[in-house]
């Protein structure tokens, strides 16, 4: 017995430390990967990593930059991290984000009346509640039509795209202007800076905590995690399946939407569709890099947020074009997803992350 | 000419339960041989040992004289093993024919040729006398037609031995009547058959010998020559282990539960439950025997919520309970092990701290309104597993790490917690360690000392018979007798639950 339950410790341990390494080693793979790739061309790896890191970490500038970036990255991990928790792979963050972005860019610019601090939450609200409709679609159909969601959040990003570029490009375009974009907001809805830190990274970086301690303190967040796990034990014991799945893809749309609000209120003042380009995908590489944690979302999205933000200056510095990013993220995807490095510590609980999406 | 299957001696062991004990047996060409067992009475490890897919301990495997390698499953199949699964493998959107080829498609260049495929079917088909539809889709056929389809796929490959795992599960009774046909037709062209099944009465219409294992151990051997089902009941269900309850008389009270005119379907959309009417009362143990199969597992589930009741209803101290709500069911008084406690019981990537609390994970004092009470979860799990002595190194630990015996006293320990009037238990002790089971009979003991009313739902007689004051019979999806237990003949109930009526 004894011999057993030693066995038991032994492997528990070893799957924390793999959890943790896990992500670390991802990041480190990608970009040995991506080194060999620039020797081939004939360009020198240490300089360009140097000065991606240099850019995005190295000054002032650089980390207010970084964390600019970071900010919309946050929401959108943990608006996947959310779906994940209760089972669901929410690939239609983009969309949902796309939609708050817009929604909240028309509450900053038509509302003109209103004091600005309620001007700055009814914004911000019109991106978590445009958002939160786009889930609540996909949640709909899962729950209580048995539709799979990551068909449906995927059309809903092509649908999403489709309405955004007309009502950018139509009733909400910029009168006199040749570009597809909104006006710009009013001065006084724009989230300020506070020294580097854009005042939206707070916003993220408090939803994150909210949502670790919801995750893990509260009946909500146990509700979700045990729909996640084993949704038959689940509606056993008295939780509502549909319920959760429906409010779950409608927080997750809606924290996405907030992601899209925060970009446009902080960052661009305005609604332009090229802007917010991949920051919904970025998010799945985001909550998986962070080990569907709330918290591990933070570290991950600075990170990823680094390399968006250096990655102009990489190409001047060392020649190397700024779609190497991409494919560094590609790769950190690959690295995290597959079992590859998990196998490797002999991870005996091999539960994939996004275990339960293939349902 | 040696036999086609010559299984000798062979012994499997898994961490607290012997799989295989020492088991040999032979099939010949022709013949059909029923494998016959409860869940978890070791017919699937057996299986996979044939297959290659388990090493044995000790003992040996011969297909058609020549010891198979473990890991060769492909060379066991090229040696014309073939086995139909309970849950088909066919691929519902394409044609009969194409589903029989894939894997071996006659080919015109790059092509498959569909006309030699068809014909091929056709012939097949006619060969054996399995009339199919070569151009139907399989979406479109019955489950039973489905079946032949699997059989035909097996037999395409020269089948020698055919296995086939439960295969009247799904099927309506013609259909079942159809495939024994089958089967007959298939020994006489000299394919030797294993048929795995709890079905008595389809043993005795086809099998020309039974083989019974109960506990890993092969415990009869036999024809329906020699036995009848009564006989091959009580084999199936008979003294696997020696169990001393120790109880006293039962302060049987007043009636708690009441199951009026009870009527359910199977997942076959069957009528599993043909009306059954039963009342339980405070402080006592009503054992439900029967084969499995007989509708039990639907009675438990239409009682608990968990399925539709199509007619009839369950009171609790005469108030009617909740159709199709697991958790009202629960909140009314009516607290239940279920069967399948991997998936309804736990959840095994949560700690063993959460699984005890889960039905009650929103209620004081495990929850404060919306915040859960962290600290008394722990307490509650810490003071659990002493109690009901869970062997694990910390009650923090997921349920996974947990052995069979220790994870169903996880699921047993909240189920009694809230000491609710009714208990309902599902096979509470299957697939679990001699010491757990010893465990898990006092405490259903000391619930209904406490005044709970003890439904015992098992496919072990002895466990009925040790444990019960009241023993409830049910075949055919009808409670056949209710008996006091005291001085109850276990020949009689077996009669009894082999649908005999004296």
């Amino acid at each position: 017995m004894s011999a057993l339950i030693n066995e038991v410790k032994g492997k528990k341990q070893k799957y924390d430390v793999g959890s943790w390494l896990v992500p670390i080693i991802s990041v480190l793979a990608a970009m040995l990967v991506a080194s060999l790739l620039m020797l081939l061309q004939g360009l020198d790896p240490v300089l360009a990593y140097n000065s991606l890191f240099t850019a995005a970490f190295g000054s002032s500038e650089g980390i207010a930059a970084t964390l600019g970036k970071a900010t919309p990255l946050v929401l959108s991990g943990l608006a996947v991290t959310l779906g994940l928790r209760a089972g669901l792979f929410n690939i239609g963050v983009q969309g949902q984000l796309l939609s708050g972005a817009l929604a909240s860019a028309w509450a900053g610019y038509a509302l003109t009346n209103l004091p600005p601090f309620i001007h700055v939450s009814v914004a911000l609200g019109f991106g978590f509640f445009f958002g939160a409709l786009v889930g609540a679609i996909a949640g709909y159909l899962k729950a209580f039509r048995g539709v799979h969601e990551v068909i449906t959040t995927i059309m809903l990003n092509s649908i999403v795209m489709g309405i955004v570029d007309y009502l950018a490009s139509h009733p909400f375009k910029e009168p006199d202007q040749a570009l597809t974009r909104t006006p710009q907001i009013i001065e006084s809805v724009r989230l300020p800076m506070f020294g580097l830190l854009p005042s939206g990274f707070f916003v993220a970086v408090f939803l994150a905590c909210a949502m670790w301690w919801i995750l893990g303190y509260t009946t909500t967040g146990f509700r979700f995690n045990s729909v996640g796990r084993n949704r038959f034990a689940a509606w056993y014991a008295g939780i509502s399946y549909k319920r959760t799945i429906f409010f779950a893809m409608l927080f997750s749309g809606g924290i996405a939407g907030l992601g899209g609000a925060v970009e446009t209120l902080g960052i661009t003042y305005r609604f332009e569709p090229a802007f917010n380009l991949g920051l919904g995908f970025d998010g799945i590489t985001i909550a998986l890099l962070g080990r569907v944690h709330p918290i591990g979302i933070i570290p991950g999205a600075i990170l990823i947020g680094g390399m968006r933000a250096g990655a102009a200056n990489m190409q001047f510095d060392a020649g190397v074009a700024p779609e190497l990013v991409d494919l560094l993220l590609a790769m950190i995807l690959l690295f995290v997803t597959a079992p590859l490095i998990s196998r490797f510590f002999k991870n005996s609980s091999n539960r994939s992350l996004t275990g339960g999406w293939g349902n | 000419m040696s036999a086609l299957l010559e299984v000798t001696g062979v012994t499997k062991r898994y961490p607290g339960v012997v799989a295989n004990d020492n088991i040999s047996l032979t099939v010949n060409a022709g013949e059909v041989v029923a494998l016959l067992g409860e869940n978890g009475a070791g017919k699937s490890t057996l299986l996979k040992a044939v297959f290659g897919l388990v090493k044995p301990d000790s003992g040996e495997i011969k297909i058609g004289g020549t010891p198979i390698v473990f890991g060769d499953t492909a060379g066991v199949i090229a040696r014309g093993v073939g086995m139909v699964h309970q849950h088909f493998q066919l691929v519902p959107v394409m044609t009969v024919t194409e589903n029989i080829i894939l894997g071996g498609e006659p080919k015109r260049g790059l092509f498959i040729n569909k006309k030699a495929a068809r014909d091929e079917i056709l012939a097949l088909s006619k060969r054996y006398g399995l009339e199919v539809d070569p151009d139907a889709v399989i979406e479109d056929l019955p489950v039973g037609m489905q079946q032949r389809v699997e059989i035909l796929k097996a037999l395409r490959k020269d089948v020698k031995l055919l296995i086939l795992d439960e295969p009247t599960a799904v099927l309506t009774p013609q259909e079942i009547d159809e495939l024994l046909e089958v089967i007959r037709n298939l020994a006489k062209s000299g394919v030797g058959i294993v048929l795995i099944t709890h079905k008595l009465h389809e043993v005795m219409a086809v099998a020309d010998r039974v083989v019974v294992l109960r506990g890993g151990k092969l415990v009869g051997a036999t024809s329906p020559k020699e036995t009848d089902e009564a006989g091959l009941a009580q084999m199936m269900v008979g003294r696997s282990v020696v169990l001393q309850v120790n109880r006293t008389e039962a302060k049987r009270g007043a009636v708690v539960l009441e199951v009026k005119g009870l009527q359910v379907l199977d997942d076959r959309k069957l009528l599993m439950v043909k009306g059954v009417d039963l009342s339980l009362h405070s402080g006592e143990i009503l054992g439900v025997a029967g084969v499995e199969g007989n509708g039990q597992r639907e009675l438990v589930e239409a009682i608990c919520g968990m399925r539709n009741r199509e007619s009839g209803e369950v009171l609790l101290k005469g108030v009617p309970t909740k159709n199709l709500n697991p958790h009202a069911v629960h909140e009314a008084g009516i607290s239940h092990v279920p069967e399948d406690r991997e998936k309804h019981g736990l959840i095994s990537t949560y700690s063993i701290a959460d699984n005890l609390i889960l039905n009650q994970f929103d209620q004081a004092p495990f929850a404060k309104g919306w915040i859960r009470d962290l600290s008394a979860i722990a307490k509650n799990a810490v003071e659990t597993v002493a109690k009901f002595d869970i062997r694990t190194p910390s009650a923090f630990n997921t349920a996974s790490s947990l052995s069979g015996g220790n994870k169903q006293k996880v699921v047993v320990a909240r189920e009694l917690s809230e000491d609710l009037p009714v208990l309902i238990a599902a096979q509470p002790t299957r697939g679990v360690d001699v010491g757990s089971i010893e465990f898990i009979h006092n405490q259903l003991i000391a619930a209904r000392d406490k005044g709970a009313a003890v439904m015992l739902v098992s496919a072990e007689l002895d466990e009925i018979l040790s444990l019960s004051d009241r023993i409830a019979v049910m075949s055919g999806g009808k409670i056949v007798a209710v008996l006091d237990s005291k001085g109850a003949d276990r020949n009689y109930i077996g009669r009894l639950m082999a649908g005999l009526k004296e």
